[in-house]
Formats: structure tokens, sequence, C-alpha cells
């Protein structure tokens, strides 16, 4: 019982986590720089959810806003940082660093802007069924609805994008500018157009992320709240062992970490919550260098 | 005249790999461009396909000025580029290869026919049509290049060197495509090509390149039979 | 002529620490004559001045990107805490002991790090960043979230009634800060530097020159981490404490700023990128009260600008103020020489 109840649970925060290291994946494979303020973007769409919850009242509603509005903001930031940024600092001792830096520059700027507008406290975002775990033959679950809930709604997301990435031109637009930006432009996509949709992706991947990395907590979120930097770096590390390159990897690689980390705090000590992510990363980096799904890119590039 | 460039030059930071290039290439015609490695053929057609700015110089395509035009609206213009190397994308289906080529214009039906023709020309696509093109042959996978280009249905195609690492036989069979071709739907041609003799033999003009300038014009045959040309580029 | 070159090297050298000499007793001057915040303020400046160099040795020189800094200067400042604690070690000890304990930790991190590049590099060191100073907590023996206590003792009376804590934490950083900056600059002109510099370049032609890149690696992230560890426990003097909040993820990510600022590869610049840091919060300050701002913009208008500022160096001065100027300068000559 015990074993089950520990996989489900890794399983629904797997799949928040697989939503992160989509959001990584997308903006890696658009621009190639990984987003490290990704986790902000996160953080702002679930404050344009928080709005609208407290407007209208419906959490499926703010759930639409909060990832239209991380699209919009994903998409301006491509727009307007990272096009300067190819402009003005791809060379030099920089050069391979400056993204790096950007985006966590970035990353202050939100939530110092998410401070100055909505205070430093905590918010709380009801979640739209009970988080009290099932019971079964007597015994409560730490599975509860809620749990449930995110874990289907993460499912539909991603048949939805699988069909987008798949089925349709966009998809293969989006794909083949991914591989191979230059014979993408030569049959006629506007590659430039299709970097900024990439972001737009990601950033609405990271507001359904951010929704339900809280209400999946406590329901509660800050500027300072440590939750984003966990689901930054879960994120980031997902992506990395799913290869970074591969959306059905960031999934994989999401599901693999959650339900390790869940094992270990269940059955090794719940004190490693923060460490235990960094020690899966470097257990995965030693021992598949190339991520699970494997890639022929090493991470020397 | 279709294709009219007069005195392009590109360079590449310091180095001229284009210098004052004037050409023109009428309507319908296959001309071949050859000329030692190094010599600005690549610089050449990725300016013509917009991949590279010209630093000087005007490229006019059908009355109209197209000079460090964009290559994605260059499509929409009527000029393919299969660029140097089997230009296909490995992670892709040979099917979505193909459709790549007419991503842009956004028409279901038209899309089916036009793959539908492409492999009434190479049927060797047509076995592999859903198969990852990184498992195809290093003919195939030029066979798909080529067809990626016709899908957008051009009036100019820009072929380098699509003999490259092919066995003689298949580099025949792909040279005698490209004419086929040409006559058929009434293509204009820039070949670029190492195989100097297999391309002026299907040519109906060539035009040797040497340190980024054009050295010599002529209709292929003469070309051929130019003594110059015949020990500088043809071996003999 | 071998003998002259080597004599004029000598001679680099010993100006260098003729300059570094000459800022420490201009600096005993200066802890003379301003007020006590002033005072802090410099020993803040000291601690951030190391903690940027040891990035700017990490990622302007080896090429390695480090957001975990914050958690090598936490081991520093524990190993440090610790042993003042629990063996009541004279304080010089003590930070020696950080130096060593942090470099360990950075020579383990660095063999990790030698296979890893750009943002896997960036990525996992953020990991540790968040998840380092948080097992603080498992550990009674470092004091949980409470921290420990870090009490350098007070001056020594030979300096004089007059003498308070604060310059006495001046001196204790300032002092440190030239030893490592001095120590650095002879690194980086060392054959080591040579090394390091000739791997970022281009990693492959180095190892084709026989430079044994992943050791250069390694080596370079163990000094850095050694550095970072020696500014932890410094910081954790002049706050007077050592715990898991003391060492946030804003405290790797503000050293990295600094460096950013000073510019990457300008060690000389790392007293623009301290003093910007520090001075920050107070400009900030001024320019809410100005505005006659609301609480929440005035405590955050510290953290915008710092990272409005980070963005806009990356953008439009990549390689640092002091590089930007003297790659003018040198431009200009250069015009100037060719109309002649
Ligand atoms: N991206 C580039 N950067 C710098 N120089 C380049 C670049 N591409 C080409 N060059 C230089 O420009 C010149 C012309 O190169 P180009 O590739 O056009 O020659 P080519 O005729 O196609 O040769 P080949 O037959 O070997 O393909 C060469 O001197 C080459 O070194
Ligand atoms: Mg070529």
């Amino acid at each position: 019982m015990q074993l089950l109840n520990t996989l489900l649970i890794g399983i629904t925060a797997g799949s928040i986590y697989a939503l992160m290291a989509i959001a990584f994946v997308l903006v890696w494979r658009s621009t190639r720089v990984v987003n490290f303020a990704q986790a902000g973007m996160a953080l702002l769409s679930t404050y344009f959810g928080y709005e609208a919850v407290s407007r209208i009242g419906s959490f499926w509603v703010a759930l639409p806003v909060a990832m239209i509005g991380g699209a919009i903001f994903a998409a301006l930031v491509e727009l307007i940082l990272m096009r300067l940024l190819v402009k003005h600092a791809s060379s030099g001792a920089i050069a391979g660093v400056a993204p790096i830096i950007a985006t966590l520059g970035l990353l202050g700027v939100i939530r110092a802007v998410i401070s100055m507008i909505w205070g430093g406290q905590d918010l709380r975002i009801v979640a739209p069924i009970s988080n009290d775990g099932f019971t079964i033959n007597g015994s409560t679950l730490v599975f509860s609805p809620l749990k449930l809930l995110i874990l289907v709604v993460v499912v539909i997301l991603l048949i939805l994008l699988s069909i987008l990435f798949q089925r349709t031109n966009l998809g293969l637009a989006l794909r083949a500018s991914a591989h191979a930006p230059e014979i993408a432009r030569l049959s006629g996509v506007r590659v430039d157009a299709v970097r900024t949709l990439g972001w737009a992706l990601a950033g609405a991947a990271g507001a359904v992320a951010g929704l339900f990395q809280t209400v999946n907590g406590n329901g509660t979120f800050s500027p300072d709240s440590i939750e984003f930097s966990l689901l930054l770096v879960s994120g980031f590390i997902a992506a990395v062992i799913g290869g970074l390159d591969s959306l059905l990897g960031a999934v994989l690689g999401g599901l693999f970490l959650g339900i390790t980390i869940s094992f270990v705090l269940m059955y090794v000590s719940s004190g490693l919550f923060f460490i235990a992510p960094f020690i899966v990363l470097l257990t995965v980096l030693f021992v598949r260098p190339q991520g699970i799904i494997g890639v022929k890119a090493s991470r020397r590039a | 005249m279709s294709l009219n460039v007069s005195n392009l030059t590109v360079h590449h930071g310091a180095i001229c790999a284009v210098n004052q290039v004037s050409l023109a290439v009428p309507t319908g015609k296959l001309a071949a461009i050859i000329g030692s490695n190094g010599a600005g053929k690549t610089t050449l057609l990725r300016a013509l396909s917009g991949l590279n700015k010209p630093t000087h110089g005007v490229v006019n395509w059908m009355g109209e000025t197209i000079t460090g035009t964009k290559p994605e609206k260059l499509v929409r213009l009527g000029i393919s580029h299969v660029s140097e190397g089997k230009s296909v994308i490995p992670e892709l289906t040979v099917k979505e290869n193909l459709e790549l080529g007419a991503i842009w214009r956004k028409d279901a039906k038209e899309m089916k026919e036009s793959v539908d023709q492409v492999v009434s020309i190479f049927p060797r696509l047509g076995e592999r049509i859903s198969q990852r093109s990184d498992t195809l042959s290093g003919g195939e996978r030029q066979m798909l290049a080529i067809g990626r280009a016709i899908m957008s249905k051009p009036k100019l195609l820009l072929l380098d060197e699509p003999s490259l690492g092919l066995a003689p036989l298949v580099v025949e069979q792909i040279f005698q495509t490209i004419r086929d071709l040409t006559t058929q739907m009434r293509l204009t041609v820039l070949l670029v090509e190492q195989n100097a003799m297999g391309a002026l033999k299907i040519a109906d003009l060539g035009i040797v390149l040497n340190l980024g300038k054009v050295v010599a014009v002529n209709h292929a045959q003469a070309l051929i039979e130019d003594p110059a040309v015949r020990a500088a580029y043809l071996g003999y | 002529m071998l003998k002259k070159k080597h004599a004029h090297k000598e001679k680099k050298e010993s100006t260098h620490l003729f300059l570094f000499i000459l800022g420490g007793v201009l600096l005993y001057f200066l802890s003379g004559w301003v007020d006590e915040l002033r005072v802090y303020q410099g020993a803040s400046i000291a601690v951030y001045v190391i903690a940027i160099s040891s990035i700017i040795l990490l990622t302007g020189y080896s090429g390695q990107v480090s957001l975990g800094h914050g958690a090598l200067m936490a081991v520093g400042a524990y190993a440090a805490a610790v042993l003042r604690i629990e063996y009541n070690l004279p304080i010089i000890l003590c930070f020696v002991a950080a130096v060593l304990v942090a470099a360990i930790g950075g020579a383990l991190l660095g063999a990790a790090a030698a296979r890893l590049s750009g943002p896997y590099l960036a990525g996992t060191t953020l990991a540790l960043a968040v998840g380092l100073p948080s097992l603080a907590n498992q550990f009674t023996v470092l004091g949980g979230e409470q921290g420990l206590l870090f009490d350098v003792g007070f001056p020594p009376l030979a300096l004089g009634e007059e003498f308070t804590q604060y310059k006495w934490f001046f001196w204790i950083a300032g002092l440190a800060a030239l030893i490592s900056l001095w120590t650095i600059r002879n690194l980086l002109n060392s054959a080591y530097g040579r090394a390091w510099k000739a791997g970022r370049a281009n990693e492959v032609a180095a190892q084709l020159a026989g430079i044994n890149t992943a050791r250069s690696k390694v080596l370079a992230f163990t000094i850095s981490a050694g550095i970072a560890g020696l500014a932890g426990a410094l910081l954790a003097m002049t706050i007077g404490t050592v715990s898991p909040s003391a060492f946030p993820l804003a405290l790797s990510f503000a050293v990295l700023t600094g460096a950013v600022l000073a510019g990457i590869t300008t060690l000389g610049g790392v007293i623009v990128g301290a003093v910007v840091l520090v001075i920050i919060p107070e400009i900030a300050d001024l320019i809410a009260h100005k505005l006659g701002s609301s609480e929440s913009v005035i405590t955050n208008l510290p953290g915008l600008i710092v990272s409005g500022l980070l963005i806009l160096t990356v953008l439009f001065v990549p390689n640092g103020p002091v590089e930007q100027h003297r790659a003018r300068k040198a431009k200009h000559e250069a015009l100037l020489g060719s109309t002649h």
C-alpha cells in the first residue's frame, strides 16, 4: 500500500516536473538557451492565475488565463531580450555564459517586479477539488482527488502537445527549425517567428507547472517561495535526464525524477528534500552522460 | 533572361569569396558552375538564395531585384536551394522532409499531390516514405534533398554538388534526372559541380569560377572542347 | 637577452607587490577617517572582492560557470565556525581551514564539472546552491535553521581603546582581500593561468599543445572554491552567525552579477563589481524615498536594479566596463597610428 502510495505521489510530482522540463526543452530547441528564468516566468503566470481566480472565482478560468499570460510574456522575452542578446553578446569570453547570465538577470527582475506589485507575503490559490487522500480499505493515502486531477490534466496537455508536434504543419516547422534552422529557412519556414512560438509554448507549459506546483503543495506562493526554486532545479534536471533536446525525454525524465525523489524521501530520509535532486542529477550525469533517451550530442557542446 | 547577377561581391569577414561576379541565365536553361575547391561556388549560391548577404552587387530575378532578401521569402518567389552536403533533416521521416518543402503553401491537397509527384520521379523514396531519413543511403538522401526542393514548385533551382560522395552510376542517374526535370518543368537551374565533365554534358551553358571571379562563360559544349578548361578542370 | 627578460618580469612582479602594499596602507588610513557604517561597508566590499575574484578566475579564465558559489561560501563558513566552536582554534587557522575544506568540496565538484560545460554546469551548480545550505538542518553540529555563532573575538588591545569591532572586521577582510588578489594575480600570470586561458579559447587546440585541460579545469575549480570558502568565512564574521539563510540562492547570483559588472575577464574590475553590489541598496533607497514609493517598492528596488544592471551589462558592455574602455582606447590609438 505504502509502495503504491509513494509511487503515485512520485508520478504526480513527476508530471509537474515533466511540464517544467518540457518548457526547458522547448526553449532549448528553439534558441539553444537554457532559460534559468523559467521558474520566474512560471511564478509570474501563477500570479496571473491568482488574479483570475480572485476576480472570477474559478480555477478552470485561471488555468488558461495563466497559460495565455505566460505565453505572451515568454514571447516578449524572446522578441526583445533574446534577439538583443544574439546581436550584442555572441562573441568574446562572455558568449558562452551570456545567455545564462541574461536569463538569471531576468529571473531577478521578475521576482523584484512581482514583489513590488503583489507584495512579498504569501498568497493563496484554492485547489478546485480536495487534496485529502483517498481512503482504501480503511487506510488513508496521500494520493488525493486533486493529485489525480493534476495527473489527468497533464496527460491531456501532453497528448495535445504531441498532436501539435507530430500531426500539424506548425509542429513540423517547430521540429525542422530545432534540428536544422538553415534547411527550414530554405524551405520557407519563418524560423524567427517559430522561435518566438517555441518560447510562447514553453511559457504556457511553465504556467501550468507553476499553478499545479502551488495547489499540489499547501496552496500558497510568494515571490521567494522555495517551491519555485525547486521547480526550476527539478525541471532542469528532468530535462537533462531526458537529454535536453527531446520532448518525450523530458516527460520520462520528469517522471523518473519525481518517482526517485518520492522513494528517497519515504524510505531514506525526508530531510533530503532539497539535496535529493542534486544527487539524482550527479548520478545521472556520471552513469549516463547522454541522458536516458540516448542523444548523440554531448554535454560539452 | 530570368536570372541576372551583376557585380556580385560576397565577403566572409576579410576573405572575399565572390568577387564582382556577373552572369545571366535564360529561363529554362541549365547552367553548370565549375571551379576548383574554394573558388566561391557555394558562397555564390548561398548569396543567391539569401543565406549570405552580399557586400556589393545586384541580383535580379524575373525583373525583380532580390539582393539581400531572406531565404524564406525567396522560396515564395520560386527560388529553391539544395545546399552542399545532403541537405535533409535526419530527425524527420522521408515524408516529413518532403512536406517541409511545401509547408509555406499551407494547402493540404496540393501538398499530397506534390509528394506523389516527387515519389513518381524518385520511386525509391516512395518505398521508404515513413522511414527516418538518417536510414537512407547517400544517393537516396540526395534524391530526398532534390525532392524537397521540388516540393516548393520552384522556377529557379540552385543545386550545390548533388554528386558529392555518390557512386558513378548513381551520379549519372542524378544528372539525368536533373536534366529531365529542367526540360519537363521548364526550370532554370544553376548546378554547382566538382564533377565538371558530368555537369557540362547535361548543361546548356557553363560558367567557370576561379578565386571568386568568373573566368569563362560559354556554351557547355564549347567549354568541354576548350583546351584550357580541359587542362584545368576536366583533367585531360 | 634571456636574463634581461627575466629581470624585467621580476620587476613587474615586485611592482605588483608594491601596489598591493600601497593599497593596504591607503585602506588603513581610510578606515580611520570614515564613520562606522562606511567601515562596515568597507568590510562587505572586501568580502565581495574576494568572492567575485573567485568567479573571475573560474569563469573568466577557465571558462566554467558556477551558480553555486554561495554554497561553497557556506561550506567555508561552516568549517570555520565549527572549528571555532568545537575546538576554539585561533581565528587565523579557522580561515585557513575554511579555504581548505571549501577547496576539497570544490575539487569534488570540479571533478564532476570537468565533464560538463555551459548550461549543464550552470544547472548542476544551481542545484547545489539550492540544496546544500538546507543540508545544515540535518546535522545538529551545524546548528539547524538558527545556525552557529561565529565570533572572531575583540580586536587586540594593542590597537588601542578606540579601535572598534567593525574596524577590526574591515582590517581582517581587507587584508584577506589583498592577499587573495595578489595570489590570484600571480596564478593568472603563471603557467596555470596560461593553461586556463588556452583551454577556454580552444579546448582541442590546448589539448594538442599538451595541456591536460581536464586537470587544469579541476584545479581552477578547486582554487576558486577555496577562495570562495574564505569569502564565506569572512561573510560569516561580519554577520556574526552562520546559518542556511545567510547563503541563499541570491548570494550566488549576486556574486556572479558582481563578476559580470566587473568584467568577467578583468581582475582589475573586481573593486567596481564589489562597490556596486554594496552601494546599490543605498542608492535604491535614495531613489525610492525621492519618489515617495511604497514599502514593497523600497524593499525590492535594489534587487530590481542589480538584476536590470546585470542584463544591461551583458547586452551592452558584455566584457565589462574596464575591458570596454581598454578596447576603445586601443582602437582609438590604432586609428591615430594609421593616420600618421
Ligand atoms: N563561413 C565561412 N567563413 C569564412 N570563410 C569562408 C566561409 N565559407 C567559405 N569561406 C571561404 O570562402 C572561400 C570560398 O568558399 P566556398 O565554400 O564558396 O568554395 P567552393 O567553391 O564551394 O569550394 P568547394 O568546391 O570546396 O565546395 C574559401 O576560401 C573559403 O575558405
Ligand atoms: Mg562548395
